[in-house]
């Protein structure tokens, strides 16, 4: 492995200057579990990687009175461990609760999840539902972009040299809005999603008046499958319109062949899990 | 390559309780930093990429992959690892059990599934069968079948 600088800055602005300095030779360093398993098998080689812990805003999670505003480094762990958060985003408490075994969750972020871009990635689904926001930091101050657009390809984000990701934006939703993920993998545990999707909605007057369908690992990055969510606004949740909102998930998902699942597995899948976390979804609002 | 001058940098750490001062080069594991240069080799290295958990060790409470965390990382930590847990009295009431369970043949695996399984009884002193399975589903072992090792942390909690 090439020998790398360790940096910790303080403040976000310490860690623009030293990602400018070092540009595409420096990464930032949440939990460590896929920069540093990358850097060890040698997919990059980098000069310095920038610990961000050690910047309050990167792993805070602050209520403020319609954001919950989650530090881009916070591990799953504290996540799960706060009924409040469990409570009021359930989609994102299925997806912190999966990524890895224990010891994993006690590192793995979800800003580390989202940066990372892999079309796999148990939380960007989640978050897409949720409707957050990315606030990036950068040499030009702060700007903030919908978490859909994170992701441009397998393994890139939508950020520029010098850019980093401080915080996570969620927008609070009253009691008629649930929302819940869940993947395929062959095993029980620690394992790569075949396919995932994750949905959320709000129910008024026993109809649906807003819905986000998000699906991972059957595309380049995860998909906002907005056309097949757009279906169910004004519509009652029956089963019916459950399973045609879950076909045209299937039709927007584009999978690949690999080791993992074949393009037909993978699109049946996609069926099954979108009427899965819909329903889950409702019922969660109902309860 | 580009010149890339690697500075060693100076951390303070507590392991085992002991508080120390070491020096260790910035890109180098935790798990390296354990074995070859505070020289504690109960923390095993079997995949060095996180899923297998035999390097498992506690910092501030918590259980992680010490080959996912940078030595550098443990400045101003509390660490635990395999060798803290037996005291002058005698072994930690896991250790006994694994020991009375079988629950190791090669033994590679037993400090991490320790310094895992003692982390959820220090908290959960009485966990379900099901809920030690979840809870060590990142620790793995190629010998046993996991029955017995789930045995002896059961036995462990009664
Ligand atoms: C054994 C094992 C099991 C795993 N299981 C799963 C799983 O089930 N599901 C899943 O989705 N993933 C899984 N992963 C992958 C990984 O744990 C997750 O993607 C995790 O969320 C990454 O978070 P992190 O904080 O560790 O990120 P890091 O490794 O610290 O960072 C990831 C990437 O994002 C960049 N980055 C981090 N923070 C920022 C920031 N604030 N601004 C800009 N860039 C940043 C880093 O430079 C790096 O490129 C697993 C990994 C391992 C080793
Ligand atoms: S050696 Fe660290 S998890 Fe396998
Ligand atoms: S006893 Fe050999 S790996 Fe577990």
């Amino acid at each position: 492995m090439h020998p790398f600088n360790y940096y910790d800055p303080r403040t976000v602005e310490e860690a623009v200057e030293v990602l400018k300095k070092f540009g595409d030779r420096a990464k930032c360093l949440a939990g460590g579990t896929d920069v540093l398993v990358q850097t060890r098998g040698e997919r990059y080689e980098l000069d310095a990687i920038v610990d961000v812990k050690k910047i309050p805003e990167l792993t805070s999670v602050d209520w403020t009175n319609d954001h919950l505003i989650i530090g881009a480094a916070t591990p799953c762990y504290v996540l799960y461990e706060d009924p409040k958060v469990c409570e009021a985003f359930p989609g994102i408490i299925d997806s912190a609760s999966l990524i890895g075994g224990i010891q994993i969750q006690s590192r793995a972020s979800l800003g580390g999840n989202l940066c990372n871009a892999s079309p796999s990635a148990d939380g960007i689904c989640s978050l897409i539902v949720h409707e957050a926001e990315c606030v990036i930091a950068g040499p030009n101050g702060i700007r903030e972009i919908p978490v859909e657009e994170m992701c441009v390809g397998p393994g890139k984000n939508a950020m520029d040299e010098g850019e980093f990701l401080v915080s996570i934006k969620l927008p609070l939703k009253n009691s008629f809005f649930s929302s819940s993920y869940e993947r395929f993998i062959p095993r029980n545990e620690m394992d790569i999603a075949v396919a995932a999707v994750a949905s959320s909605v709000s129910l008024e007057n026993g109809k649906i008046s807003s819905c986000r369908i998000a699906l991972a690992a059957v595309g380049p990055t995860p998909i906002f499958a907005e056309e097949a969510s757009k279906m169910l606004i004004g519509k009652e949740p029956t089963e019916e319109n459950i399973k045609n909102a879950s076909n045209k998930a299937k039709e927007i998902a584009s999978p690949i062949s690999d080791m993992r699942g074949t393009v037909e597995h993978r699109k049946d899948l996609i069926e099954v899990l979108t009427r899965r976390t819909l329903s889950k979804a409702v019922e969660r609002v109902s309860v | 390559m580009s010149d890339n001058n690697v500075r060693k940098v100076a951390i303070n750490t507590t392991i085992n309780g002991q508080e120390m001062d070491i020096l260790v080069d910035p890109y180098v594991s935790l798990l390296e930093t354990l074995r070859e240069v505070v020289g504690m080799t109960g923390t095993k290295e079997g995949c060095n990429d996180g899923n297998c958990g035999a390097c498992t060790i506690n910092i501030d409470g918590r259980i992680v992959d010490s080959c996912l965390v940078l030595g550098v990382e443990a400045e101003g930590k509390n660490i635990e690892t395999v060798e803290g847990m037996a005291t002058p009295d005698g072994l930690h009431p896991l250790q006994q059990a694994f020991l009375e369970e079988a629950a190791l043949q090669c033994g590679i695996c037993t400090p991490g599934f320790l310094v895992s399984a003692k982390a959820l009884l220090d908290n959960e002193p009485k966990p379900s069968e099901e809920r030690i399975r979840h809870w060590l589903a990142g620790n793995l072992c190629r010998c046993t079948g996991y029955d017995k090792i789930v045995k002896a942390v059961k036995k462990a909690s009664d």
